[in-house]
Parts: structure tokens; sequence; C-alpha cells
């Protein structure tokens, strides 16, 4: 592991911040492009140059990096939001949380029995910080489109944890969870547009209640 | 000795020409020729000579502000080494001093303002504390994660070690630290995003109306220490963000008087290119830069 893709990871905890702190929902779609985009070019940095690595690097890039940010690009243009307007906690509160949850995820990471090679990697506590954040914009956030943004954030997370083992897990295995992802994406969308089309809201919370035709 | 009468002549002359360079780079951007560079001091010198009216219900507090003021960033001066020169007086744990220093200057500012009455200025010395309540963090959490780099307590130890080789080596938090320094700077400075030092409207002003009720030698002397602040801040941003070194003296005074130029010219830009923050979008940027020392501090830490 070299330091350029130390800071890379940086950036990546970085862009989990910058998520959280923004109410721009076109905004966060491209914060977590570009989030997609560098974990697409980190495997190539971390391990040795092969098929296997360029296909995975390209196919990571193309799904998480254009292919997905379109499809919720576009549910956002359908569903006619532009930003989250009231949060469950403020974006302050989840900014600090966020911060919080950094802290946390590289004390974590300190304690945690890895091998020897793994110790000083800045890969787990990356990971487990942007699954926390994914957790935090999950459930902190109303509008659907942003619970899915919140989504691709904790499996961005998951990915970053990956990273340790891209020689052991074979190609189809990722290609298959990148495929189970587009296809989640893809139904969201679907179903956002159902949600803003009965009732001319995505707020989430509002779904509780059981509607009599 | 030569060093230390550089460094005086330094920080007594050169403070109000940063201001000049910064309106001259916004009169640029705007496509005009602008006020002449020295137009500042021009302006301070004018104020000086100038009568003082006091009103009736202020008291010793409202005439001690700007002395007071203009005295702790005098002093804070001395303590800030300038480019790769050590400070005048140093010694352990001279960062907590710097910092208060402002943290005295501001009291006293804010409580003039308060001493007028005028519930206008006691908006803008509310304003002022809030802002620099969430700044101040930023300023120690960086300081300290810089003593932890180099290992000391001493302000001339901990800004002189910033070398390329530390860039090269723990790049990240240096990055981090940078940016929010810079954001500090540009807070505690009361310039654009976070204040307008030009506006006189009534509900964006910051600083600016904390000392509307000040007139003649105490506006200049307030004028003056604006300046100041913005030289000692700009010191301390300059030797972590380009800790460079020529082996020579004099060389060294020369780069340090082209990186503060280089400084104000980019602050002129930001100026230039930005819009005034809303008001309740300055503590999120406040806290922002708070969390971006906090976590250059963690991976200076683990």
């Amino acid at each position: 592991m070299n330091s350029l893709a130390d800071q890379l990871l940086v950036l990546v905890m970085l862009i989990n911040l910058v998520m959280l702190g923004s109410s721009r929902l076109i905004f966060s779609i491209r914060a977590v492009a570009a989030q997609g985009v560098i974990l697409g070019i980190l495997p190539s940095l971390v391990h040795p140059l092969s098929f296997h690595l360029v296909a995975i690097t390209a196919s990571i890039i193309l799904a998480k990096g254009i292919v997905i940010p379109y499809l919720i690009g576009d549910a956002v243009h359908k569903a006619h939001i532009r930003r989250e307007v009231e949060p469950f906690i403020g974006y302050l509160p989840t900014l600090f949380l966020g911060a919080v949850c950094t802290a946390l995820a590289f004390v974590f990471a300190a304690r945690l029995p890895l091998a020897p090679e793994h110790r000083s990697l800045l890969v787990v506590p990356a990971s487990i910080a942007t699954l926390l954040t994914g957790f935090l914009i999950l459930t902190t956030r109303r509008k659907a489109i942003s619970q899915v943004i919140g989504y691709l954030v904790l499996e961005n997370g998951i990915f970053v944890f990956g990273l340790l083992l891209t020689e052991a897990m074979p190609f189809m295995v990722e290609a298959g969870a990148l495929l189970d992802l587009l296809v989640g994406i893809f139904v969201m969308g679907i179903v956002i547009n159902q949600i803003s089309q009965e009732f001319s809201t995505i707020d989430t919370s509002r779904l509780r209640a059981l509607k009599e035709e | 000795m030569i060093d230390g009468i550089i460094h005086c002549l330094v920080v007594l002359l050169l403070p109000p020409l940063l201001i000049g360079i910064i309106t001259k780079t916004k009169a640029a951007f705007a496509g005009r020729v602008g006020a002449p560079l020295l137009q500042p001091y021009y302006d301070i010198l004018k104020l000086l000579r100038k009568g003082s009216v006091f009103s009736t219900t202020t008291t010793w507090l409202f005439r001690a502000g700007p002395l007071v003021t203009l005295a702790a960033i005098l002093t804070a001066s001395l303590l800030v080494p300038l480019g790769r020169h050590p400070a005048l007086i140093s010694f352990d744990g001279d960062l907590i001093l710097f910092a208060y220093l402002f943290g005295l200057a501001r009291f006293f500012t804010a409580s003039a303002a308060l001493d007028t009455g005028s519930s206008f200025e006691g908006m803008g010395a509310a304003r002022e504390v809030t802002f620099s309540c969430l700044a101040e963090p930023t300023l120690f959490v960086a300081l300290i994660t810089l003593a932890r780099i180099s290992g000391s307590l001493r302000l001339s130890t901990i800004l002189t070690y910033p070398t390329p080789a530390l860039w090269r080596a723990t790049g990240a938090s240096m990055l981090l630290l940078v940016a929010a320094l810079f954001i500090v700077l540009l807070a505690e400075n009361c310039r654009i995003p976070f204040d307008d030092p030009t506006t006189h409207l009534e509900l964006t002003m910051i600083h600016e109306v904390m000392v509307l009720d000040h007139s003649g030698p105490a506006f200049g002397l307030i004028l003056y220490g604006a300046a100041l602040k913005l030289l000692v801040l700009g010191a301390l941003f300059t030797a972590i963000a380009l800790p460079v070194s020529t082996g020579s003296d004099l060389a060294d005074w020369g780069l340090f008087l082209a990186s503060m130029a280089a400084l104000a010219v980019a602050i002129g830009v930001v100026e230039s290119v930005m819009a005034r923050l809303r008001l309740v979008r300055i503590p999120q940027l406040l806290v922002g830069a708070t969390i971006l020392s906090a976590f250059a501090m963690l991976l200076v830490l683990r």
C-alpha cells in the first residue's frame, strides 16, 4: 500500500463529511459519483496489475461513477425535487455526528485483530467511517432519494473493506454485487417515481399512516 | 539582532499594504483602476490627525477598546515567527497566549461596542463572539496538531518545523490543516465569505458594525489593528502553507514578503469570486473547518 492510496482514502472520508453537510440532492449525487470513481481507482493502486483488476476498475467506475448517478439524477429530475428540506436531525448535528463516527472508526479499527500487514493502513477505519456515514444518511433524512444515496455510501464502505480481499474475491462475486446494486437502484428509482405520483411527495415519514381509498 | 529589527519594521510598516493589495486585486477583477496601493496608509494618517467625538453615554471602556485591542495584537505579533525567522519572544506554551491575545482583543472590541448602548452595535458584538467561538477550536486543534508533529510547544519551533519533506510525508493532514486555517484566517479577519469589510448595510455587518461609533485616532487604530491581525494570522498561515527556505537570511525575508503579498492576492481573488454567505451558513462552514482540523489531528495521532 502506498501513500497515494492513503490520500485517496482520506478524500473518501472527506466526501462522506461533505455529503452529511450538504442539502442539495444534485450535489450529493455528484459527491457519491466522485466517491465511486475514487473507489474504482483504488484497487489498481493496491494490487498488482492484471486483467481481473482492469475489468474490476473499469466496471466499478462505469457503474458507480456514471450509470448509478445517472439513474438517481433521472429520478430526482422526474420527481421535481432539488433539496432535502427538513431532515430528522439538522445538518450541523449530523456533520458533528459524522465526525464523531469517523473518530470512533479509527479507535475501533485500532482494536480489531487485523493481519499485521493491514494494521497500519487507512483501509479499515475508512471503510467503517464510510459505513457509519451511510447509516447516518439513511436514518436521518426524510426523502427517499437521500436514503438511496445513504444506501450507496453504505455500499461504498463495504467495498472499501473488500479492498483488502480483492485477490481472494473472484471477479464474478464482485460483478454480482454490482449488478445487485444496479438493480436495487433501478427498482428504487421506479418506486420513488410511483411514490411521487401517488402522494405528490416523497417524504417517507408520511408513509407510516395507511390510506383508505 | 538585524532579524529583530527587520521583524519590528515589518510588523509596524507592512500591514496596511496588505489591505491595499487586497483592494487593488478586487479592483482589477472588477475592471477598475482602484485606489492606490498606499491608500490605507493615507487613510490611517488622516484619521490620526483628526479630532475625536465621544458619546456622553460611553465610559472609559469605550476609549480603552481600540487601545487594548491594538496592544494585544501587537503583543501577538511578537510571538509569531515571520518567515523562517524565530519570533522575538518565545517560551513553552506561548501558543496558548497567542490564541488568547486575540481573545482579549475581541473581548475589548465587543465590550466597547456594547458600551455605546446601541442595540445595533450589540447585535454586531453578539455575531462576532458567536462566530469567533466557533473559529477558536479550529485554531487550537490546528496548533495542537502541529505541536504534536513538531514535538514542541513553542510557536517559533512549531511554525518553522514544516518543510517540503514533511509535506510529502504527511501531505493529507497538512492539506487539511491549511484548508482549515485558511477558513479561520478569512473568518477572523472579517473577510468575504464571512463578513464584508466594505459593507455598511446593517443586516449584513459583523465587525464593521461594532466600530461605527469610533472616530478619529481611535478608528485609525482600529483599522491599523485589523490590518496587523491579517499580517499575524497570515504569517501563521504562510509558515505552514509555504514551508520553503532559501538558506540565506535576507532572501528568506524577501520570500516572506512575497508570500504575504501572494496571500493578499489570494484573499482578493476569493473576495472577488465568492459571494457573502448567508448568516445561517456561516456556523456550518466554521464547524466544517473544525472538523477538518480534527480530522488532521486524527491522521497525525494514529
